[in-house]
């Protein structure tokens, strides 16, 4: 990246000035090495964002961006519906509420390893992962409508998990004004027998060890010590979502020149928050919400379940659960007033400070929990979000992973899957997955170091560092 | 016809190219599948038919393509042949393939959706047409 185009306003931030049809200017969290490893095309995706009707403040990159289609993966941009603002199905991407859950599991390292081979082959058998993968679980008509409405509470209620659950779930394990008749049939079919199933490419469920803390308080609070075994999950809404982003970017793109709106990007497909597609947008996206954390849901009580046989009489609490693909209404004070905003965060985590009222009280004097995922292989890290003393960042948004070095071409070219396979198991860590070549396209070093990208989300006030987490097995779809 | 895929910093970019539009929409359905798998590990063993229209050719593209992913993702299938037709806006095809099996295939990513990334359908200088895009994996 040209750094020219930015002025430093502050040691890990960096803005781009209105030009062009930029409503607001662009502003990219991200030190000097960082920045200038990101392609120029970071730059020209978050004009093009600041340039959509309605955007207030600025368009946002977190530290981890990188060229995506339409919006940079790492973009935050946030919309008032009463100037004429939008909703952009490709500003919330195909993989609609893609996020990462945390259990705690009570265990330490050494219960761990005593019991890894079996622990893993036992998650591996209970957890549908990969392409062609399918759940136990099919849905009638009504069942899903059921689930689209009521998300995590939903798997709750059918007995996957407990209701102290969904006290660490964003919203509560239900994303309100979900609208099932918004949601296509096709949409319908592709989820019919992908409830509770993993998914392939970059999603995984990990066991990993908590094996740095950084913040002895956030650490108490979130119930975490070094040593300490904790379970990731990482994954969406499935075919479910995927085919909602389908359905609407197309619409959305055809539909709006009707709407005066003139796309620089047709990746950027929007429609006016108050336009009756919006609506309908807003209603099937949340309902795909829904959808990703019931499935997560379902996930979990699997992962209970091969940790039961293993560990009799083990209980797995959630930590916390995030969403980095999405857009919510949220409440954020713009210059010094109070507005609703439609906060589009694609691959962007929430990250609320300490206070917030939605956090759950454990965890309100430390803020958010902000679950970074790694790549097999590399660590994984844990941040709460940056206290409001400091001033909100970005609507309250932080980073969400390394994002990818090298193209999933190059990779393959480069790693063989049984040989990436063999090193991390020559360092302890166990691979499950029904597809070597995904190994090879998903090995750690196809990924960026995640430490820089922590790093200079704190040093930029997103979010504190609070552990570090290293794996020991690793499902992969 | 030929195909081959592109880089993309976080996915993947599809392409075909070939002597008819129909040739070069194959080719980037042979890409699309070299995304999940190698296409020559897929036998041809079952016919799906596919059938769609849009306003503009980019867009018959897309939806060509999505509608592929939909019937693999729906029929847990991968396919390996294709034969199109495209007249006036519409397409009809028939894609040959069988059922995902793991251990054989080694598929390593679902194809989430088609993106307008990198969207092209054009006939190029040398008379070729050539179609392109980049998929969500």
């Amino acid at each position: 990246m040209d750094v020219s185009r930015f002025e430093q306003i502050a040691s890990c931030a960096w803005r781009m000035q209105r030009h062009g049809r930029m409503r607001v200017p662009a502003v990219v969290f991200a030190s000097r090495e960082l920045l200038q490893a990101m392609d120029d095309k970071v730059a020209e995706q978050l004009a093009n964002v600041a340039s959509l009707p309605g955007i207030v403040d600025a368009a946002y990159a977190m530290p981890d961006a990188h060229w995506g289609y339409g919006f940079p993966i790492g973009g935050v941009a946030a919309f008032d519906a009463g100037e004429g603002g939008v909703i952009s199905a490709g500003g919330v991407g195909f993989d609609i509420s893609c996020g990462v859950r945390t259990l705690r599991t009570g265990l330490r390292l050494e219960d761990v390893e005593r019991a890894k081979g079996r622990l893993a082959d036992l998650l591996y058998a209970r957890i549908p992962a990969g392409v062609g993968s399918t759940g136990e679980l099919r849905l009638s008509a009504e069942g899903m409508n059921a689930m689209l409405r009521k998300g995590a509470r939903w798997a709750v209620d059918e007995g996957f998990g407990s209701t102290e659950d969904l006290e660490f779930i964003e919203e509560h394990g239900v994303v309100a004004g979900a609208d099932p008749a918004a949601v296509s049939e096709q949409a319908r079919q592709r989820q019919r027998d992908e409830m509770g199933t993993l998914g392939s490419g970059n999603h995984y469920l990990e066991v990993q060890v908590v094996d740095a803390v950084f913040d002895p308080v956030a650490a108490r609070a979130f119930e975490l010590a070094a040593g300490d075994v904790v379970v990731s999950l990482h994954c969406g809404s499935r075919g479910l979502g995927h085919q909602i982003g389908t359905d609407y970017l197309r619409e959305m793109a055809i539909a709006a020149p009707q709407s005066g709106i003139e796309l620089v990007d047709r990746e950027l497909a929007c429609a006016p928050l108050r336009s009756p597609l919006g609506k309908r947008y807003l209603g099937a996206m949340r309902a795909a919400i829904n959808c990703a954390l019931a499935n997560r849901q379902i996930l979990t009580h699997l992962a209970r379940e091969a940790f039961a046989e293993v560990f009799p009489g083990s209980r797995l609490p959630l930590l916390y659960d995030v969403s980095h693909n999405t857009c919510k209404e949220e409440t954020h004070v713009v210059a010094g007033r109070e507005q609703r905003l439609f906060v589009h965060r694609k691959g962007a985590t929430r990250a609320f400070g300490p206070g917030h009222p939605e956090l759950p009280p454990a965890y309100r004097d430390v803020g958010q929990p902000v679950l970074i995922g790694g790549s097999m292989g590399t660590a994984s890290y844990i941040l709460a979000g940056a206290s409001p003393a400091r001033g909100e960042q970005a609507f309250a948004s932080a980073c969400h992973g390394a994002g990818r070095a090298m193209s999933r071409n190059a990779s393959l070219k480069r790693f063989n899957g049984r040989a990436v396979v063999g090193e991390l198991a020559a360092r302890g860590i166990v691979i499950r997955s029904p597809s070597l070549r995904g190994v090879a396209e998903e090995a750690p070093g196809a990924y960026k170091d995640v430490g820089a990208v922590v790093e200079a989300s704190e040093e930029a006030g997103l979010a504190g560092l609070v552990a570090r987490l290293r794996p020991l097995i690793c499902i992969k779809g | 016809m030929h195909w081959e895929t592109f880089e993309h910093e976080a996915d993947v970019g599809v392409r075909g190219t070939g002597g008819t539009l129909a040739e070069a929409f194959a080719g980037a359905a042979t890409a699309l599948i070299s995304v999940i798998c190698d296409p020559r590990a897929v036998q041809p063993r079952e016919a799906v038919d596919i059938a769609c229209a849009a306003p503009e050719l980019d867009l018959l593209l897309v939806d060509w393509l999505n509608a592929l992913v939909f019937a693999m993702a729906t029929r847990h299938m991968l396919f390996s042949r294709f034969e199109v037709t495209v007249a006036e806006g519409r397409l009809a095809a028939r894609a040959w393939g069988e059922a995902v099996d793991a251990e054989r295939h080694q598929p390593a990513a679902e194809v989430k959706g088609v993106s307008f990334c990198e969207l092209r359908v054009a006939r190029q200088a040398d008379g070729a047409w050539l179609a392109q895009c980049v998929v969500d994996v």
